[in-house]
């Protein structure tokens, strides 16, 4: 019973455009996740590529991004909205990255830690520079990890990103909040199928790069960590 | 700040509330944990062996996991029969995304099993059950520890979210705080799931150790939770 | 191999254990919350909506039917008069604190009752069965229309009649359930169509941003919110009576209220006025004090054990 109210909701094209209609909050919440994740990206990649690299500081980067997972993203985005200020946008992205820090941290991490000791000894064998070694042998090698930890990370960006319209945001969030406050469950239900097909639609995109990106050669060799890292 | 927060927690009847809603988030999130890892056994073992069931398992518990946390708790009701205040329906909810995360690590561990050591254990005359739980499964869980560390904390993490129906332990104190403007109480309830993730972290840690006397400190030491 | 099953059996036994004694003292997860029924040595479960005042009431119930000799326990924050409602009906919950007006227009869309009297009566009427209403207080809480005293000097607003033509260039604020209750009345009643209604919270601290950050230009709060005269909101005077009457009154099972609990939460009604409720919200939010203190309070200086 309650499938085919949900596919009504779906399928109805009021419910799609206009003024809080699904394409808007699809974008709003789409753009939550870009830049929760690439702010993420351009803090956990460099500091995991060079912990990784160096060998040095890796419990100690470890321990960080296991206790930033524990952090509750509905916490966090309170807090800080109330700090900053309650409607800027601010707290959901603030929170929003900080919940996308552990995964892209530990891929990164994990996949220059992966390289071959072998292969870094070859390098250096052959004459290259650190910074050569990292960018011209570990970094290929390590991409599948890396991507891997980025696609976990915007798996949990999109899923969480809800959250924002608790403190008056936008986002997919905005119908599923206001659905549930007047027990409209087609509402509700079709907010979350959104949800899931824009996270799976992002995987398909990001597994898509990560094909073109890593060489062929690491592709048959390595098995990468998608989904939940 | 500081002293909105010694305010707070020297009325009694807060720290009350607070000591009940952590009893309250333990529970929910600790009873889906040992929930979704005894449907992961099962689930991962048969996925393992069976190539289609691999693939349409291991796709439905990514697809799962990208169901936002609060619809499920709101559909489960409709869909299991419960009422709408039950913690179980968080606690089931819970327990499906448990299951979900942890059928890929079981899957990994198994797969990554020497096979000179399960024949063995079948040449010494080891029925395939029993094989399972006396020699697959010991060895498996350094793998499966690594899983259900990161289930926890996602658990721990994702209890919070049913503040905004009404059920959820600390959770009630980030919307109780938010709707008064007051910090304390929603700095408090980061603090304790924080502090909740890390013992219970160790436990496992702990447990794994226990588990696994034959394998040295060492091999544990630098492993990122989370990382295969 | 049997070390290995004994450790692991030990584990979760001492893991079981805990969880288990996390139990002790509080419900079973697994069990049903408020199965039993109410009266005299069962628990009664005292519900509310999410908005600071409903939960200061709840508390303020909770205390009068602990004094009646009744266990009680707290569900703060439950959700919108839905969930409570569905609540009641499936005994999750006891009683909740209701307003009358809003109530009556829930149970009954067609309803056209607007003093105090006339809505309680039709209000009675329209209760399902197994539910009941006891008195009700004189205490009120309305949903008001309000703007910031700077929109209201500027555009000559003194009550909605003034805002309706107006309402096309503003942008509202209000919960969400808000536009499903009222959009089609405001609209019949004083001609107001807003250029648009944006989802804050239940009068709470985004609607209040909302307002004096000017996302917003009208935005619905309570009557008794603090946030009202702390920002020097004005509030648009209903003269049409869109808003029905709003008296606040203990909506429950009646198998959960037996005797002495009505008798009870027919005291806290008697002895509340609008005014001291005013003062009370004002405590829990402005002073930051805890609902439980504010609510023993009252009880104790009306003279209802709790």
């Amino acid at each position: 019973m309650i499938f085919s109210e949900l596919a009504d909701w779906l399928t109805d094209p009021a419910n799609w455009t206009g003024d809080g209609g699904l394409l808007q909050r699809v974008a709003e919440h789409l753009r939550y996740t870009v830049i929760a994740v690439l702010g993420a990206a351009v803090v956990a990649v460099p500091l995991g590529l060079a912990v990784g690299h160096s060998g040095r500081g890796g419990t100690v980067v470890v321990g960080l991004a296991n206790a930033m997972r524990a952090l509750p993203t509905l916490g966090v985005i309170t807090l800080l909205s109330l700090q900053l200020g309650i409607l800027r946008v601010g707290p959901v992205l603030l929170g929003l990255g900080i919940l996308a820090v552990p995964p892209i941290l530990a891929g990164s991490y994990a996949g220059v830690q992966s390289v071959d000791r072998a292969v870094v000894d070859a390098a250096a064998g052959v004459g290259m520079t650190s910074w050569q070694r990292l960018w011209r042998v570990e970094v290929p090698i390590a991409m599948p990890l890396l991507l891997g930890g980025l696609r976990g990370a915007v798996l949990q960006v999109v899923a969480t990103g809800t959250v924002a319209a608790y403190v008056g945001l936008g986002g997919l969030g905005r119908p599923l909040l206001d659905g549930l406050r007047v027990t409209d469950y087609p509402r509700v239900a079709g907010a979350a199928v959104v949800v899931a097909v824009l996270a799976v639609l992002l995987d398909l995109v990001l597994a898509a790069v990560q094909r073109q990106i890593v060489p062929r050669g690491l592709r048959l060799a390595s098995r990468t960590v998608s989904g939940v890292a | 700040m500081i002293h909105d927060l010694v305010k707070y927690l020297s009325n009694p009847r807060n720290q009350d509330a607070v000591v009940h809603l952590l009893l309250v988030h333990i529970r929910l999130a600790l009873v889906p944990l040992l929930i979704g890892l005894l449907a992961a056994l099962p689930i991962g073992w048969a996925a393992q062996r069976y190539r289609r069931v691999r693939a349409l398992v291991l796709g439905a518990s990514n697809v799962l996991y990208t169901v936002p946390s609060l619809a499920l708790f709101v559909i489960l009701p409709s869909i299991i029969g419960t009422r709408i205040l039950d913690e179980l329906n968080v606690v089931v909810a819970l327990a499906l995304y448990t299951a979900a995360l942890l059928v890929r690590p079981v899957v990994d561990a198994l797969d990554a099993l020497p096979a000179h050591v399960l024949a063995a254990a079948t040449a010494v005359g080891y029925r395939p059950v029993r094989r399972f739980l006396t020699v697959e499964l010991p060895l498996a869980v350094p793998v499966l520890a690594a899983g259900v560390r990161v289930a926890s904390v996602s658990n721990i993490s994702l209890v919070s979210v049913g503040a905004l129906i009404g059920v959820g332990g600390l959770g009630q104190l980030f919307t109780e705080g938010f709707q008064n403007a007051y910090n304390p109480p929603i700095v408090v309830g980061i603090a304790l799931t924080l502090a909740l993730a890390l013992v219970v972290d160790l436990l496992l840690v702990a447990g794994r150790s226990l588990l696994t006397p034959w394998q040295g400190q060492r091999a544990g030491r630098r492993r990122l939770v989370g990382a295969a | 191999m049997t070390r290995t099953w004994t450790r692991l059996l030990s584990a979760l036994a001492t893991g079981a254990l805990a969880v288990g004694l996390t139990a002790c003292g509080s419900s079973n997860p697994l069990t049903p919350a408020g199965t039993t029924a109410g009266g005299a040595d069962n628990t009664i479960v005292v519900g509310s909506a999410d908005f600071t005042e409903n939960v200061l009431l709840a508390e303020i119930y909770a205390g009068a039917l602990r004094g009646a000799g009744a266990k009680v326990t707290v569900k703060p924050r439950v959700g919108t008069r839905e969930a409570l409602v569905k609540g009641l009906q499936d005994k999750s919950l006891g009683v909740v604190p209701e307003y009358s007006g809003n109530l009556l227009a829930y149970l009954d869309k067609s309803a056209t009752q607007t003093t105090p009297d006339e809505v309680y009566t039709a209000l009675k009427a329209k209760v399902p069965s197994g539910l009941t209403v006891l008195q009700q207080s004189q205490a009120e809480d309305s949903d008001v229309l309000v703007v910031t005293q700077q929109t209201a000097t500027q555009n000559n607003l003194a009550t909605v009649e003034d805002l309706g033509p107006k309402c096309g260039d503003y942008v509202f604020g209000a919960a969400g359930e808000w536009k499903q209750r009222w959009e089609a009345k405001i609209k019949q009643l004083y001609g107001c169509t807003f250029k648009e209604i944006r989802t804050t919270d239940a009068g709470g601290p985004v609607t209040v941003e909302a307002l004096k950050g000017g996302q917003v230009q009208v935005a619905n709060l309570f009557t008794t919110a603090s946030a009202i005269k702390a920002n020097g909101f004005v509030q648009l005077k209903d003269t049409k009576r869109m808003y029905p009457a709003q008296n606040v009154v203990p909506f429950g099972r009646t198998d959960a209220l037996g005797e002495a609990a009505a008798a009870a939460l027919n005291k806290v009604s008697a002895a509340l006025t609008t005014d001291k409720l005013t003062a009370l919200v004002a405590r829990v939010e402005v002073d930051k004090e805890n609902a439980a203190d504010v609510a023993a309070d009252f009880l104790r200086d009306s003279g209802i054990p709790s």
